[in-house]
């Protein structure tokens, strides 16, 4: 899901770039208004548990590979802007140190994985776990959560990838960016993420969720806005 | 506090079990992943190197590309699993440095705190 660099002609990601800025804005803001001083430090668990992560490439037998994010786990213990600006510090790392992700798709990246995801799984995690209010009920709906968090991902990464060719083809019918369109990029971005890639995420987020509802840790499944700030 | 203590230990645990994700894609014969091919593959795959994306794909030179250092991916999977574990750790270090600086400027403003 990491785009690399070559693949988004510059309308694309210097409007992905465009996108990110206010909310990068937004959740900076929110942070301060909101995020109690008690769970900062889970923004630095945060970056570094969604970066390691992304590093447990799930293969789909004899096909491609795709990992989970943990996007709207982070999300429930951080709040989903929370979960934007930890997650950016992870895809950046990854695209300045490791060439993860391109450098100039960085507002691309971040708009799908740091921006789509958390928002999208929190809000169905939200939903869901109003119907389900039981301890197993909330994990659950954090798995589904996880599940349509990353799906939505996947689905705007196969957006950008698709509307390439038609943005940017050659007077000889060649592609001058990402080759397939969107006919094929949406199937096979949403293959493996519907199927085991969606799985994965689902069990780590309603895993991590029902552990943490029994430890003493349970206060970091609180949500983020039902705390004030001291 | 204590809490966050064993989340870092938790954190620790991934990283040292994070060659899983070489290892599985070798044992289950999966390629790249979709969308993150190099510009060799793309040319395979459709008969021609898209000319933006030959431009532009080695735009930024990654210190560690790939997890490990630069051309070394022919090396044994024993070796870059190495390689990859410190990729982690360098990974943890990073984003947790990242994260520091985050939330001291989120709470700068709300000066002394009670943790």
């Amino acid at each position: 899901m990491h785009i690399p660099d070559g693949y988004l002609g510059p309308p694309t990601y210097l409007a992905a770039y465009a996108a990110c800025a206010p909310l990068w804005a937004i959740a900076a803001r929110r942070l301060r208004e909101k995020l109690s001083t008690r769970r900062t430090p889970l923004l630095a668990i945060s970056a570094a548990f969604s970066f390691l992560v992304m590093m447990f490439n799930i293969p789909l037998p004899g096909g491609t590979t795709g990992h989970a994010v943990g996007g709207v786990l982070i999300a429930i213990a951080v709040g989903p802007w929370g979960a934007m600006l930890s997650i950016t510090i992870a895809l950046i790392i990854q695209a300045l140190l490791f060439g993860d992700g391109g450098i100039t798709a960085i507002g691309a990246n971040c708009f799908n994985i740091a921006f789509v995801m958390p928002f999208t799984g929190y809000g169905a995690y939200s939903l869901l776990s109003r119907l389900f209010s039981s301890e197993k009920g909330k994990a659950v709906a954090a798995g589904i959560g996880g599940w349509v968090g990353l799906n939505s991902a996947a689905l705007t990464t196969a957006l950008m990838f698709g509307i390439q060719p038609l943005l940017h083809t050659g007077a000889d019918g060649r592609a001058l960016y990402a080759p397939y369109p969107l006919s094929v990029a949406i199937p096979a971005m949403l293959l493996g993420h519907l199927t085991l890639f969606g799985a994965v995420e689902a069990l780590i987020t309603g895993l991590v969720v029902y552990f943490l509802q029994r430890s003493e840790s349970a206060w970091i499944l609180r949500m983020a806005a039902e705390e004030t700030v001291r | 506090m204590k809490a966050y203590r064993k989340l870092w230990v938790a954190l620790v645990v991934l990283a040292l079990a994070s060659p899983i994700g070489l290892y599985l894609p070798k044992i289950m014969k999966a390629g790249s992943a979709w969308g993150e091919w190099g510009v060799d593959e793309i040319r395979q795959m459709v008969g021609y190197a898209p000319a933006g994306m030959e431009k532009n794909a080695d735009i930024w030179k990654a210190p560690i590309p790939d997890y490990a250092p630069p051309s070394q991916e022919q090396e044994p999977l024993s070796r870059l699993s190495l390689f990859y574990i410190l990729s982690a750790f360098i990974g943890i270090a990073a984003c947790g440095g990242g994260g520091y600086l985050l939330a001291r400027w989120v709470t700068g403003s709300r000066g002394k705190h009670r943790a």
